[in-house]
């Protein structure tokens, strides 16, 4: 071993030691307790090993032993999955007319947008959710609002709603959408859009052959950083959602707080964890191994 | 993009309506609370005249003060921790390529991948079942383990963007490698290694759902905090320290983006 | 009489305002004919891709009107107008094939699929790249890319094709090529071309007429040989080609012009570069240097020193000072081998004969 490559390996050591010890073991561990039996009261039953927590997932144990199907969490998973997808729409929905209008100021101008738009991001999530309460609870200030403007006078019961959550992760995690499209939309060049022009496209079809379609890299990786956190919510649905719009971040923490199910907790965070990989990966062989667009 | 706006060719219609709504819908609930944090009322949300006084209460609640302290002791040593395994693990993966390379590069951005609540469950496991009693440690460890790859990323951009020519200038010049690194390329890392600890700071100081977790008694954390009390009710208490929140976070990522345009 | 194909009318641009106002172009008025190969020929900087663009339509003038064959174009976008252009960078579409490259206009004009087909075959192999309509742009050279452009450009048929300095990225060999290839494509379309270029040769060799531009105004509009032959401005004699300016003042005898040079030696001056003048006006002659001879000292003409001979085979380059210190550059073929009488130091004669001096205007 050469003198630089000890070094190096000093060098990395530290960090290395830091995430293996306190991330990917605990992963593992994680991993190997959804496998155990939950203790009576509580904790796990470390010579126990069953499927039971993956299997309760989908089944209920009657009275006499048997199996019945409960779609209780599938439900939620569903939900979850919705709601997250639906974040990602909106969120490129408001965020690409955004990009698109960043791309094309001036040099200043952007900059100073930009830095507008990373401030959220630096900012408490909890807090700028609470601050939705403050807006969507009954007689907030959406409801004075819609009053005012003698469009609807009733209370509105927008909290505590499944509207109220894709609200509130749309708007924390708006910024994530906005950024990269930005970025591929800085980086095209203009004089593509001019060539669509003087080749007969006006503005709407410049836009939907043109300017979208090499847009794509960034909204993919937009729809990603949207769409993984969101899944895995937990502060904006216990905030702003009620009971009916619990999501897989909620029934997680539940098993490790009221239910005292670490078992199921832990299958249920590696399902998680599962599907987030899953969508990564999936990202990641379709738009980083392809041709880069220039 | 190099456009002129002042060209009608380049209006788009409706992006800038878009724009002025993306940012209405951004910065709303951010104005909206910090404005019903001076509301004198005792309800949150009914405005009755200005007052500071919900500040002054805040400030003088023993409770939060001791969780506001306990969030600078966390995200300070985190901060710190992280930003010196992160500084090392830049210098370890720049120069030459290596067999793992990738591996390793994942490997130290993985806390940004798993999902919070994965992260926090796993620790929290973690902890209870090696027998280690939850408290501020528990905490500190945890953040230091997230706030890595923040401190890497800018620390990394920053030596990948640095000339190799200039360490081989130094030692072309006489000094050893412990020299150069001191004399040559500590000195230009230097600001990739700031920002990378103010990401850090920052990220630290926000985290809510690692700490939920993983906080054992005593080792309670502003936003923790801020949680138990929005769990009980909506009081101008609660926009008064949410409001400060904001106000440092906004104040402190200002004064880095002015501090990091003076440089330029 | 046929109407231009593009007539502009004391255009002029304005970038940005106030004192970062920059005037691109000022009061600039040219027509150009059906079917013509018209080059904007200037250094960078002088307004001729401003020019192009707002014929495009990429940008709008803050003054005067453009017609193309006598109908208004002032305010429609490029999308309406029946002009192409070939950018310098080609702006290819990177996400679709050379093939959809080159449909791309016409199915904007929402031509039938049959018809896009047969189209794109047909000027794939216009421009010689029959079977690479799969190809992405990206796995083409640089000619290559070159040709898709054109081809893309052509495929709807414009009345006017804008080419932005097409050639300046391909190299010496390749450029050659393209310049061929250019004029060929001009003759079969019959489309009106209007080239930018910085290169002289380029614009010499390939346009029927061309205009010379300099600080956003146009200086001389002629053909190739009308622009060498007789620049009017001192601009345009010294950006194209070699030009050795004499200073001088006029005396006029009778239907004869003389002109008495600072250098101390006289010219004179034939009808055109004579007349009409008034005596003891100041004039600046311009004088090709192929078009002076070297005598000896005892003969008649400037006297003159050699400074450096430069020898390039076909021929040679005398560097030579007039008696006031002006330089004057003479160049000679070698058809009968190197002079070597003529080395540096000697004293010589310079003899210009009458048409071959021109007066400039400035």
């Amino acid at each position: 071993m050469t003198a630089a490559t000890r070094r190096r390996i000093l060098q990395i050591a530290p960090a290395m030691a830091i995430i293996g010890f306190f991330m990917v073991a605990p992963l593992g561990l994680m991993a190997y307790v959804s496998l155990l039996q939950k203790g009576v009261n509580g904790g796990v039953v470390w010579d126990v090993h069953t499927t039971e927590a993956y299997v309760n997932f989908i089944f209920e144990r009657d009275f006499d032993d048997s199996l019945i199907v409960n779609t209780d969490y599938l439900q939620i998973f569903a939900r979850s999955f919705g709601l997250s997808l639906l974040t990602a729409v909106l969120a490129l929905a408001i965020g690409f007319p955004t990009a698109l209008y960043m791309a094309m100021q001036p040099e200043g101008r952007r900059n100073l947008l930009i830095f507008l738009v990373t401030i959220p991001f630096w900012t408490n999530l909890l807090v700028r959710n609470y601050a939705w309460i403050l807006l969507l609870r009954n007689g907030g200030l959406v409801e004075g609002l819609l009053r005012w403007l003698g469009l609807s006078d009733q209370p509105l019961g927008l909290m505590y709603t499944p509207y109220a959550v894709s609200i509130g992760l749309t708007y924390s995690y708006l910024p994530f959408m906005v950024l990269p499209i930005y970025a591929s939309l800085e980086k095209l060049d203009s004089r593509l859009i001019e060539a669509a022009f003087d080749l007969g496209a006006d503005r709407r079809r410049a836009l939907t052959r043109v300017i979208l379609p090499l847009a794509v890299p960034g909204i993919a990786a937009g729809c990603i950083l949207v769409f993984v956190p969101a899944l895995g919510a937990y502060v904006t649905p216990e905030l702003l959602g009620g009971g009916k719009s619990m999501m897989i971040g909620n029934l997680i923490q539940g098993q490790f707080a009221a239910a005292r199910n670490w078992p199921f907790g832990a299958a249920l965070a590696f399902a998680l964890l599962a599907i987030v990989l899953l969508a990564m990966m999936i990202y990641l062989m379709r738009f980083r191994r392809a041709p880069a667009a220039p | 993009m190099r456009v002129d706006v002042s060209n009608p060719l380049w209006r788009f219609r409706g992006i800038r309506a878009a724009t002025w709504l993306f940012f209405a819908y951004l910065y709303l609930p951010i104005v909206v609370l910090i404005v019903l944090s001076f509301n004198e009322n005792r309800l949150a949300t009914i405005w009755s005249g200005f007052s500071t006084q919900w500040y002054g209460v805040v400030l003088g609640n023993d409770d939060i003060m001791r969780a506001a302290t306990n969030s600078l002791v966390v995200a300070t040593t985190a901060t710190l921790a992280a930003t010196f395994a992160a500084t090392l693990a830049a210098l370890g993966m720049a120069k030459t390529r290596f067999i793992g390379a990738d591996g390793i590069s994942g490997l130290i951005v993985l806390p940004l991948v798993v999902p919070e609540v994965v992260t926090a469950v796993a620790t929290l496991l973690f902890f209870i079942l090696i027998g280690f009693r939850l408290g501020l440690t528990t905490v500190i460890v945890a953040h230091t383990v997230f706030c890595i790859p923040f401190a890497y990323l800018p620390i990394r951009a920053r030596l990948e963007g640095m000339d190799k020519a200039l360490g081989e200038a130094a030692a072309d010049l006489y000094a050893s490698d412990w020299q150069a690194f001191r004399r040559v390329t500590l000195p230009l890392l230097w600001p990739g290694i700031l920002s990378g600890a103010m990401l850090a700071f920052i990220i630290s100081l926000d985290d809510f759902v690692i700490t939920y977790f993983v906080a054992g008694a005593g080792a309670t954390t502003l936003p923790v905090y801020i949680f138990g009390m929005i769990r009980i009710g909506i009081t101008p208490e609660v926009n008064a320290i949410s409001s400060l929140m904001l106000i440092v976070s906004i104040l402190f990522v200002t004064l880095s983006f002015l501090v990091g345009r003076m440089r330029r | 009489m046929e109407r231009p194909a593009i007539e502009a009318r004391g255009l002029s641009k304005t970038f940005g305002s106030g004192l970062d106002a920059v005037h691109a172009l000022d009061d600039v008025s040219l027509t150009i004919r059906q079917n013509e190969f018209f080059t904007l020929l200037g250094p960078s900087g002088c307004g001729k891709t401003t020019l192009l663009r707002l014929i495009g339509g990429f940008e709008q003038p803050s003054g005067g009107d453009i017609f193309l064959e006598g109908q208004q174009l002032t305010g429609l976008p490029p999308f309406k107008r029946p002009i192409n252009t070939v950018f310098q960078s080609y702006a290819l579409f990177p996400h679709l094939t050379v093939g959809q490259n080159v449909a791309f206009g016409l199915e904007m004009l929402g031509r039938p699929k049959k018809e896009r087909e047969a189209r794109v075959e047909q000027m794939l192999a216009l421009v010689k790249l029959q079977g690479y309509a799969n190809r992405r742009p990206t796995q083409l050279s640089g000619g290559q890319q070159q040709r898709v452009a054109l081809a893309r450009a052509l495929a709807s048929q414009p009345k006017v094709l804008l080419l932005d300095e097409p050639l300046s990225a391909l190299d010496l060999k390749l450029r050659k090529e393209m310049q061929i290839e250019l004029k060929r494509l001009q003759t079969e379309t019959g489309i009106t071309f209007v080239f930018v270029t910085h290169d002289q040769e380029e614009a010499l060799t390939m346009s029927d007429r061309l205009a010379v531009m300099e600080s956003g105004q146009i200086l001389q509009i002629g053909a190739p040989t009308e622009i060498y032959e007789h620049p009017q401005r001192r601009f345009v004699a010294d950006f194209i080609g070699e030009t050795n300016f004499l200073e001088g003042r006029i005396e006029v005898a009778g239907d004869t012009a003389v002109a008495h040079l600072a250098c101390g030696g006289k010219l004179s001056l034939n009808g055109q570069a004579g007349a009409p003048s008034s005596n003891g006006e100041a004039v600046t002659l311009a004088v090709r240097p192929e078009r002076a001879v070297i005598a000896p000292a005892g003969a008649e003409g400037l006297s003159a020193r050699i400074g450096a001979v430069v020898y390039m085979g076909t021929d040679t380059t005398y560097h030579l000072t007039l008696t006031d210190g002006t330089a004057f550059i003479v160049r000679s073929q070698n058809n009968e081998g190197a002079r070597l009488d003529l080395a540096s130091g000697a004293e010589v004669k310079v003899q210009i004969a009458p048409a071959a001096v021109q007066r400039l205007a400035d």
